[in-house]
């Protein structure tokens, strides 16, 4: 029996490794995904067929509550609300270990790791360590949660002797650990669980909303390595298994989006980004080289596109905030029917979460083989008659490349302005989020049109028809 | 009188080899003795931690390799079915939640069955439907 559900579980897990693998390509991933369905019933019907579990009504209520939840919300979200759903998710997922952990605490004989009060040393050491970063994923994610969908402001929330507080809980927590090693008191266990609760949602709070990507990245690596960490503790390989597979996702997605901003994990954890550059950005705005800014209007960007031979379109956040993917499409198409080359390219940043452009376009019907990432199109722009911005700023501002004072300088950008007319959909002069002015507006062959991103689109389309 | 000294002296040498072999014997039980129930007690957690730890830094290299991939397109995806995956930790819950009886353990099972049973339902089907929209030019 022990070894049947061993090897189950060791499909279970390679099912899990399948379902990730399929999404190297669009044409695959549907396939990894029913993998990763596959993959969980057989781990959870494995588990219930364990003799340790004898009364079900409990787990098939529980089964029905949290499946019938999870079920209307993920029918019912929108695809603009993504982030922030991913962020509610990683806290769900830090709740369980915390609550799995706690569970393991108190009956320690039901996982065959000793009895309570007198738990193997190295089970309390996993135990403390799952629910310590379980407790952090919940809280954390919950402040993500809150920015992302505005209850929050998305600003860098900073305050005196920050840093300090985090090390010093970070510290008390590992204090903390030794402690319930040495001792077995239920106490410590508890504490280190308020401990970790309170130094997620200090450790998120002073992250700005433009750093949304690290976060949910990062958030997401720590719900896998809570999962092994539990995993450790009930001795269940495929807990290890897929909490290193998770774990290690989300810790490269976080390395590729800190790339993608030219900062160091650190700096992004540390926070405050956005606010202490606003000096620099004004100090190098009263430069006095600034020329003057051309607005368009919508007639003008139809005309001017309608006879280009080819147009690179850049979404940012903005474009998600004004939900103007579906008229962006319809832009495309008509242009598409005057022979126009139309390209789509994207910033590894662009959004609020890994790859949340390219979700957004696709529920556009935008076909994903239009769709560019940053390396593969940069040099078209050269050859391109427009660039069409829409809801982006600091992903374009040349300024990453030429000056050294600015906190945005090293970032890779895309090379807008090669393209012969660059537009800008702003809704005004704002700077972008890190605060820095963006020189490409004062260019002459740069034009801004002002106003909401769907709106102005719309317009540029009715001009077009 | 040599021969005598001589068979005296190999008598004399052969009891204190016999007296050296026992304790030797016997140092050689203590030894065995103090080593087994220590040998024991770390192949009980011991063994499965370094069993643990080599599947858990196996599977992060198979992570890395798998996830290096990844189209960058479909990173959003990646997120949702990782995230949907992680909650196998039910696993543990179903554990926590199955004895017979009722007690703080099992309460804290069944909710943790809620919240795994909300992410996983939640987190496949959002990815299955962001998946359904990635569609190829003049489908």
């Amino acid at each position: 029996m022990e070894t049947l559900s061993a090897l189950l579980y060791l499909v279970a897990s390679i099912c899990f490794i399948m379902a990730l693998r399929g999404l190297s390509s669009p044409e695959t991933s549907r396939q990894g995904n029913l993998y990763g369905m596959v993959g969980m019933t057989i781990a959870i019907l494995t588990t219930l067929a364990l003799p340790i579990v004898q009364s079900y009504w409990m787990i098939v209520l529980g089964i029905a509550i949290g499946g019938g939840i999870g079920y209307v919300i993920a029918k019912k979200i929108e695809m603009t609300a993504l982030p922030q759903l991913v962020a509610a998710f990683h806290s769900l997922v830090g709740l369980a270990a915390v609550f799995v952990a706690l569970s393991a605490f108190y009956s320690p004989e039901a996982y065959g790791i000793g009895v309570p009060g007198a738990i193997a040393k190295g089970s309390l050491v996993e135990m403390a360590l799952g629910t310590a970063i379980g407790a952090i994923t919940f809280t954390g994610s919950l402040v993500a949660f809150a920015k992302l969908q505005g209850l929050v402001t998305g600003k860098p929330l900073v305050f005196p002797f920050q840093h300090h507080l985090n090390a010093g809980l970070g510290v008390l927590t590992i204090l903390l650990i030794l402690w319930l090693v040495q001792s077995n008191a239920s106490v410590a266990m508890w504490l280190i669980v308020l401990v970790a609760l309170a130094l997620g949602f200090l450790l998120i709070l002073p992250i700005g909303g433009a750093d949304m990507p690290v976060v949910i990245s990062m958030l997401n690596s720590y719900s896998g390595w809570a999962a092994a960490g539990i995993g450790f503790t009930l001795q269940n390989n495929l807990l290890i298994i897929t909490g290193a597979l998770v774990g290690s996702s989300g810790a490269i997605l976080s390395y590729i989006m800190c790339k993608g901003m030219n900062r160091s994990i650190f700096n992004v954890i540390l926070g405050g980004f956005g606010g202490d550059s606003g000096a620099a950005a004004a100090g190098g705005a009263g430069g006095g080289e600034r020329g003057t800014v051309k607005a368009g209007s919508p007639e003008d960007a139809a005309y001017i596109m309608k006879n280009a031979q080819s147009v690179i379109i850049v979404p940012g956040y903005g474009m998600a905030v004004a939900q103007a993917q579906h008229a962006l499409r319809e832009m495309a198409d008509l242009l598409k029917k005057e022979g126009v080359d139309v390209k789509y390219a994207i910033h590894p940043v662009a959004g609020r979460m890994p790859g949340h452009m390219n979700v957004l376009l696709a529920e556009a019907n935008v076909p994903y083989d239009e769709v560019f990432e940053l390396e593969d199109i940069n040099r078209d722009f050269g050859t391109a008659d427009v660039a069409f911005v829409i809801g982006a700023n600091d992903v374009t501002n040349p300024a990453a490349k030429t000056d050294p004072q600015s906190p945005i300088y090293g970032m890779p950008i895309l090379d807008v302005e090669k393209a012969k007319t660059v537009f800008f959909i702003k809704r005004g002069m704002a700077a972008g989020y890190a605060g820095v002015e963006n020189e490409l507006f004062f260019r002459p062959n740069t034009m801004m049109l002002f106003g909401d991103a769907k709106k102005v689109t719309e317009e540029v389309v009715k001009s077009m028809e | 009188m040599d021969q005598t000294q001589l068979s005296n002296r190999i008598v004399e040498l052969k009891a204190q080899l016999s007296a050296a072999s026992q304790q030797i014997d016997a140092l050689a039980a203590q030894a065995a003795a103090l080593g087994h129930p220590a040998a024991a007690e770390a192949a009980s957690h011991g063994s499965f931690f370094i069993t643990g730890l080599t599947v858990f830094v196996l599977a992060c290299f198979v992570g890395y390799y798998v996830v290096w991939r990844v189209t960058p397109a479909l990173h959003s995806p990646l997120m949702a079915v990782t995230n949907a995956v992680s909650s196998v930790i039910i696993v543990g819950a179903l554990i926590a939640a199955g004895p017979a009886g009722f007690g703080f353990s099992k309460i804290m099972g069944f909710l943790a069955v809620i919240l795994a049973s909300v992410n996983i339902f939640g987190g496949f089907l959002v990815t299955q439907r962001m998946l359904s929209m990635f569609k190829k030019k003049g489908k």
